[in-house]
């Protein structure tokens, strides 16, 4: 494949970047509804 | 619940999930191995099966954050949901755009010989980027929820009125930025079945991840705001408890 860093490169930025951001909120709420009641999580 | 398994998710949205990580793992194998190169672009267009979806999940994330602004304003019943889908929409939509102008910006450098130009298309996209930069940092301001969930509503209604003039900046100004090809019956370029695929399966792909995102970022948002009212409340009950004793 010709300009392969590029192309790969575009790819792992959209990808890694999505990841790091899903995993960073994930973590986030986690944290959070450890201070949270049962009632505030009305979706479970 | 599990120690492994998210306080946001539902049986739903595990599915939603798990569709959307099948669908990513064969958009990456027809992106990048699967479909034909380009006859004037060569394997360059590849990186439009990630660059056109992340400005199309942009454009549909900060529609949908001043449609939910504007159910808020205009509602009997104002739900702050409403202004946490908003918010966790256009958080979205900031890290889409910034894909689409990283990604477009690769592709540049190899079809037109440099990252970044000062093109009506370019510009107008890096404006939008910084408007929700603004738009996240006001939201961020103190105040009430109620506070936080008008003055960003207005805000939302007046960020969105950007989007037609970034997508038509290609026909309104003398752009480098190529004009739709898709999307526009006046063009005699006509795609690879197999490029067009893969081109609709990004499409399908970003906007199922998108829905599973907002999902997951509005309820936590919700969790957030919750712990913050209770901080709150504790701290006003301290408060009296020292005014009493006193």
């Amino acid at each position: 494949m010709e300009h392969a860093s590029f192309i790969i490169g575009s790819y792992v930025v959209t990808f890694g970047s999505i990841a790091l951001y899903v995993v960073w909120f994930l973590r986030r709420s986690r944290s959070t509804a450890r201070f949270a009641d049962e009632k505030d999580k009305p979706w479970t | 619940m599990s120690a492994t398994s998210t306080p946001t998710g539902t049986r739903a949205t595990r599915a939603l999930g798990f569709a959307t990580l099948a669908l990513t793992v064969w958009l990456i194998a027809f992106g990048l191995f699967v479909s034909a190169e380009d006859v004037v672009q060569g394997s360059t267009v590849r990186i439009m099966y990630v660059h056109v979806p992340s400005i199309w999940v942009a454009y549909v994330a900060f529609v949908l954050t001043a449609v939910v602004s504007a159910v808020y304003l205009s509602g009997k019943n104002r739900s702050l949901a409403w202004d946490r889908v908003a918010g966790a929409s256009a958080e979205i939509g900031v890290l889409f755009v910034a894909i689409s102008l990283i990604t477009g910006s690769l592709w540049g450098r190899l079809t037109w010989g440099t990252y970044w130009v000062w093109d009506a298309r370019l510009t107008s996209t890096a404006f939008l980027f910084i408007t929700y930069i603004g738009y996240l940092a006001v939201r961020g301001l103190g105040g009430t929820f109620r506070q936080r969930a008008r003055r960003s509503a207005v805000l939302a209604l007046l960020a969105v009125l950007e989007i037609p003039l970034v997508h038509f900046s290609v026909v309104i100004w003398r752009s480098l930025h190529q004009e739709s090809t898709v999307a526009n019956s006046g063009t005699d370029v006509e795609l690879d079945g197999l490029m067009l695929f893969t081109l609709f399966l990004g499409i399908v792909t970003f906007t199922m991840l998108f829905v599973w995102m907002v999902l997951h970022r509005q309820r936590g948002l919700a969790l957030q705001d919750a712990v913050d009212a209770h901080g709150l409340d504790v701290a006003i009950e301290q408060r009296r408890q020292e005014a009493e004793v006193r």
